[in-house]
């Protein structure tokens, strides 16, 4: 066993330990801890993978924003896991047969050499000096041009989506214009007035004849 | 395992030491230095006690909170609450494994340097929400509420400063970063991305929790935010989670914008010197910004960092990729 291999099982360890316990923790803020461990140990395997720009990047959409967002619902929400906990037996035959089809999946495709399909060679490793990131992007601007910017156009889209789904004025919110607090000048507000000293007790002052200023 | 192996190991920990030892004194320092500067700036003395001008204080500082009694709050997850301060600490110390001091003087000279940085200072949000949320009290879980949404917003902010500084260097890797603003102080990338230069100064005061952005912990409505319930090392280690990232984030802005350790003029030598001051001049202007700067207001933060900065970065990308193509493309390599 190369010192590589056993990294990889290292992290396919903890890879698979977190995954069960997203699953089978009963406090759901240990379950999204859970899952975050999973990201970065799959972002691990991504390394070993000479794959370092999708590796950085699951940690940092994943791990550093989406999980975020994530455990701040999460522990917002008051979640009473006996009432989640309600329909197990009604779901569990077609969970059950939801599993054994995805099992039998994995195993047409793990297993391919022994149904006596060709097997892909393992790729070559590159050196230490190139650059996945560079090679990424190359392809992604020049080859599949097209199909990333579509990607892209069906992400602002989602994010439309989004925004106009959540968003709601509120008749009664007191909202602040930034612009027109800084428009503000002193004579829309203040006044001066002008006007003799009062002389003692009873004796009215003159009214306000000069104002502004 | 054969012994270059181990002897590869056992050089790279002496590394970490080396690197880690006198980060751990600048934190130190850095409170010590906030505490006198700030105090020069409302004209008073500052700490000038415990030692010559008051230097041994952040020693004493030290050795009070190692001996004080670490309270664990009996409604409080255990686990997670001693968790809190370790994932502050570990990406702010693990983050600096990239930062390049001179061409030679760097941990790990690794392709996507600038990518990796983004990558663990975004993991170190997680140390305080799971402190906010496993401290059981309201306080806290307000701070680690308001500490989530303000940095994840502020990432985006910071990230797209960064993605201008990888057009123009044409490359994620730090030394080489620094290096594309060689010959002298107008080569550096300051000039050409001004705004985002200002942009990540702002965002990286936001980032790190730091006032006017300070509503995590702000004393005056939720008592000390996320680690109102800690005490002792774990409070001080969230301490020097702060302050390390406040180096970083400042010594981020000296390599991509400042020249790193390049000299302003082409007749004086490069060295670490430089580094170290440009890096002692950003941190000067966050611990100026908190004494001149009064807190904002939550809705006002949201409103800088997603109104305000996002358009602004964006805007000075594109204009960016515009002038790469012009006869002033030379300003970027």
């Amino acid at each position: 066993m190369t010192y590589t291999t056993a990294i990889f099982y290292f992290f396919a360890a903890i890879l698979v330990f977190a995954g069960l316990r997203v699953i089978t923790a009963r406090n759901p803020v240990h379950a999204a801890l859970f899952l975050v461990l999973a990201f970065f140990t799959a972002a691990g395997l991504w390394v070993l993978l000479e794959a370092e720009f999708l590796a950085i990047t699951l940690v940092l959409v994943y791990v550093g924003a989406v999980m975020v967002l994530f455990l701040f619902v999460v522990m917002m929400l008051d979640i009473n896991l006996d009432k989640l906990r309600e329909g197990f037996w009604d779901y569990l035959p077609l969970a059950g047969f939801v599993s054994v089809l995805l099992v039998i999946e994995m195993a047409l495709i793990l297993g391919g050499r022994h149904f006596g399909l060709d097997v892909m060679a393992t790729p070559a490793p590159h050196a230490a000096d190139y650059s996945n990131t560079k090679e990424l992007g190359r392809l992604l601007y020049t080859d599949y041009v097209y199909a990333f910017e579509l990607a892209a156009v069906i992400l602002l889209v989602a994010i439309v989506a989004a925004i106009t789904l959540t968003l709601r004025r509120r008749k009664d919110s007191k909202y602040i214009d930034p612009a027109e607090q800084v428009k503000v000048r002193r004579n829309d507000r203040l006044r001066i007035v002008k006007m003799q000293s009062e002389k003692g007790p009873g004796v009215r002052g003159q009214d306000s004849k000069g104002e502004g200023a | 395992m054969d012994w270059a192996a181990i002897q590869t190991v056992v050089w790279t920990l002496i590394k970490i030491m080396v690197l880690v030892v006198p980060l751990m004194l600048g934190v130190a320092y850095l409170t010590y230095a906030e505490r006198k500067i700030i105090g020069w700036m409302q004209v008073r003395i500052g700490p000038n006690r415990v030692g010559f001008q008051g230097l041994l204080q952040p020693i004493a500082d030290a050795v009070k909170l190692l001996m004080k009694e670490i309270i664990i709050p009996s409604g409080a997850n255990k686990g997670l609450f001693i968790l809190g301060p370790i994932l502050a600490i570990a990406p702010a110390l693990a983050a600096w494994a990239v930062i390049p001091f001179t061409d030679t003087l760097v941990l790990a000279d690794i392709n996507a340097g600038l990518l990796y940085v983004m990558a663990i200072t975004s993991m170190g949000v997680y140390g305080v929400i799971i402190a906010g949320w496993a401290s059981n009290s309201k306080y806290a879980f307000l701070g680690a509420m308001r500490s989530a949404a303000q940095i994840v917003s502020y990432e985006i902010a910071m990230g797209f400063a960064l993605v201008g500084v990888l057009m123009a260097s044409q490359s994620l890797n730090l030394t080489a970063i620094v290096q594309g603003q060689a010959g002298g102080l107008h080569q550096w990338y300051i000039w050409p991305l001004f705004p985002l230069f200002i942009v990540y100064l702002i965002a990286g005061v936001a980032e790190t929790n730091r006032a006017p952005f300070d509503v995590a912990e702000g004393e005056s409505e939720i008592v000390a935010g996320f680690h109102v319930e800690y005490s002792g090392m774990a409070f001080a280690v969230f301490f020097l989670a702060e302050y390390a990232n406040m180096i970083l984030v400042a010594a981020l802005c000296t390599l991509m914008f400042l020249g790193g350790w390049l000299s302003p003029v082409t007749f004086l030598p490069d060295g670490i010197v430089w580094w170290l001051a440009k890096t002692a001049f950003v941190l000067f202007l966050f611990l100026w910004f908190r004494a001149t700067f009064p807190r904002y207001r939550y809705d006002q933060i949201m409103r800088l960092g997603w109104k305000v900065f996002i358009p602004i970065t964006i805007v000075w990308i594109v204009v960016v990729g515009g002038m790469m193509q012009t006869p002033y493309g030379y300003l970027f390599h």
